[in-house]
């Protein structure tokens, strides 16, 4: 990472009629960074993403990216960026390379180019066997992995991946987060919008937590945790109408206690500790467990909110 | 090679790498939406080239041989003209019409809200007129490749009078972009499908039906030509039709055309408005 500011937004605002989708946001990202929005659907990422990614005339505020004003140089800006939507936009008629080949020509790329770029992102996205292949059989994490490879044909400096890993089996998910992680060591920087904690855990250097079209708090993943949340959290789990009962007894036990539907969780540095004094109170659950605080813990403090309904 | 190794190595060009990129000219953006598209035809041609040849050639059997048979020995041709040399030039631009409608209803609406292409064909350096003006190019030649196949099928049957009839290729892609530009605005702006099979139903057949290529618009009852007058199919049937018989151009010829280039005209800026209203939210 440099000191270099790749992207600067200062009170960056989309409106679509009445609805205000991002509400003056302040960001700024640096080179070689990998910067995540973390937000629930609808919390004004997706929005950002496109205004950054020159496709989405910006309503008020201030955007540079790459040093350029997207009002102005959109084309110019987008030569230098890689888009990996959220859903993976291939044309199905066409088989995986040539997905990729005509996708390069439009950065300016030559045949021979697109050729031999492709070439090696068919291999990086492990997609090299299916080169032929029709898109349409594809399983989900190699149309995710094309898309990938698609969003890297013009070498970008920066990587806008939307939700990169939604919908996708655990498995798929780690072969993508090892790829995403090569390409941020070969410095590029990507900007990442993730609706899952262990994703923004996993991959961010840094974050802003996005509700409503506002940032609500902003930080490394471990910062935020260490913040708005305690060490550990202590997941209890009681028979079914039993929750309400045994609220009161909790009182006084680790630093706070957040009621979910089906379960209770009380935020303790010493989770153990926590557990054996409820036992102490004669508070048995039907199970319990103790688990480091996550970025799922901060948003609940910070929203009252859970992430993913 | 490492796939690692690969990504950070530039290419020989020396294009790739940080730092600002060659800048491309729009020729060349639209060259390569062109590219795309035409990747996608020749992959894709065998499901539509039946649908576009065939049906041209049942209405030129049935109507210009079958039919004309007929009409030629009761009234002795129209205006002089063998029912068969009446009819083709007629067809040429009718079915020039209908492929127009077949390339810019659903495809247009796929690209845009289906598979979404052009949203991540916009994702490059690319602006929404260029990719509406590759598109556009392209359906021009599926048109000119359309009009010239059925002209040079048509003509051993005898359904030219002169060798000016390859001028109804021309009038036939101009035909077609008359409909196939506004269509691409209104494609770029409606929500459903809905609205293609009402157009089908309710535009484009009675254009076909009413707009001289069967009988003279002069057969309509008056209150009916002023239809066929307003809407280009008429003037691409007419044009068609004097091509083909050599006809030397008046003023008529130019009012002709003055109408498709019209529709042709008012269709691009709708279209390219729509279309940055529609991707770029």
């Amino acid at each position: 990472m440099t000191d270099e500011v790749l992207l600067s937004a200062r009170g960056l605002t989309k409106t679509f009629g009445d609805f205000v989708a991002v509400d003056g946001i302040d960001v700024e990202v640096r080179r070689g960074e990998a910067f995540g929005f973390l937000g629930p659907n609808g919390a004004g990422k997706s929005s950002t993403m496109r205004m950054v990614g020159c496709v989405s005339p910006v309503t008020s505020g201030e955007l540079t990216i790459l040093g350029l004003d997207p009002a102005v140089d959109g084309p110019r800006i987008r030569a230098r960026l890689g888009v990996c939507p959220q859903k993976d936009i291939l044309d199905e008629d066409l088989s995986v390379e040539e997905n990729l080949w005509v996708y390069g020509r439009f950065f300016g790329l030559t045949r021979a180019e697109v050729r031999r770029r492709a070439e090696d992102l068919l291999e990086f996205a492990q997609l090299t066997e299916r080169r032929g292949d029709r898109v349409e059989p594809l399983s989900g994490g190699m149309k995710r992995r094309l898309t990938i490879a698609r969003s890297l044909m013009n070498d970008p400096e920066v990587l806008l991946l939307d939700e990169p890993t939604t919908g996708l089996d655990p498995q798929a998910r780690h072969v993508l987060w090892d790829r995403l992680f090569r390409l941020k060591r070969e410095g590029v920087t990507l900007i990442i919008t993730t609706h899952y904690m262990d994703e923004a855990e996993q991959l961010c250097d840094r974050l802003v937590v996005m509700d409503h079209g506002r940032i609500v708090a902003e930080g490394s993943p471990r910062a935020l945790i260490e913040t708005h949340s305690t060490r550990e959290v202590v997941e209890l789990r009681f028979a079914v109408d039993e929750q309400e009962r045994h609220l009161d007894a909790l009182d006084g036990v680790g630093e706070r206690v957040e009621v979910l539907p089906d379960r209770l969780l009380v935020y303790a540095d010493d989770g153990d500790a926590a557990l054996a004094e409820l036992g102490g109170r004669g508070v048995h659950p039907l199970s319990s467990l103790v688990r480091r605080s996550t970025l799922e813990d901060v948003f609940l403090t910070l929203t009252g909110r859970t992430l993913v309904d | 090679m490492a796939s690692a190794d690969a990504l950070t190595a530039t290419t020989p060009s020396g294009r790739l790498g940080r730092g600002p990129r060659r800048p491309t000219s729009a020729t060349e953006r639209i060259a390569a939406v062109m590219g795309h598209h035409l990747l996608v035809a020749r992959r894709t041609w065998k499901g539509t080239v039946v649908g576009r040849f065939a049906s041209p050639l049942f209405f030129l059997l049935a109507m210009g041989l079958g039919l004309g048979a007929l009409v030629d020995e009761r009234t002795g041709g129209i205006d002089g003209l063998p029912y068969l040399r009446f009819v083709v030039p007629g067809i040429v631009a009718m079915q020039a019409m209908t492929t127009a409608f077949g390339e810019s209803t659903y495809a247009v609406m796929g690209y845009i809200k289906w598979n979404q292409m052009y949203s991540a064909m916009l994702a490059t350096p690319l602006r929404s007129s260029e990719l509406l003006l590759g598109h556009l190019a392209v359906v021009a030649l599926q048109l000119t490749v359309s009009s010239a196949a059925f002209v040079l099928v048509a003509a051993p049957f005898g359904a030219f009078g002169s060798w000016w009839a390859v001028l109804a290729v021309p009038v036939a892609v101009l035909t077609g972009l008359a409909f196939a530009v506004p269509t691409f605005a209104l494609s770029a702006t409606v929500d459903t499908d809905n609205v293609f099979s009402i157009l089908f139903r309710f535009v484009v057949t009675p254009l076909m039906l009413f707009s001289g290529t069967f009988f003279p618009i002069e057969q309509l009852p008056g209150w009916m030509q002023p239809l066929a007058w307003v809407t280009p199919l008429w003037h691409g049937v007419v044009l068609s039709r004097e091509a083909s018989e050599g006809v030397a151009p008046g003023w008529s010829t130019l009012a002709h055309l003055a109408v498709l280039l019209l529709y042709v005209g008012v269709g691009w800026v709708l279209a390219r408005w729509r279309f940055r209203v529609r991707l770029l939210p």
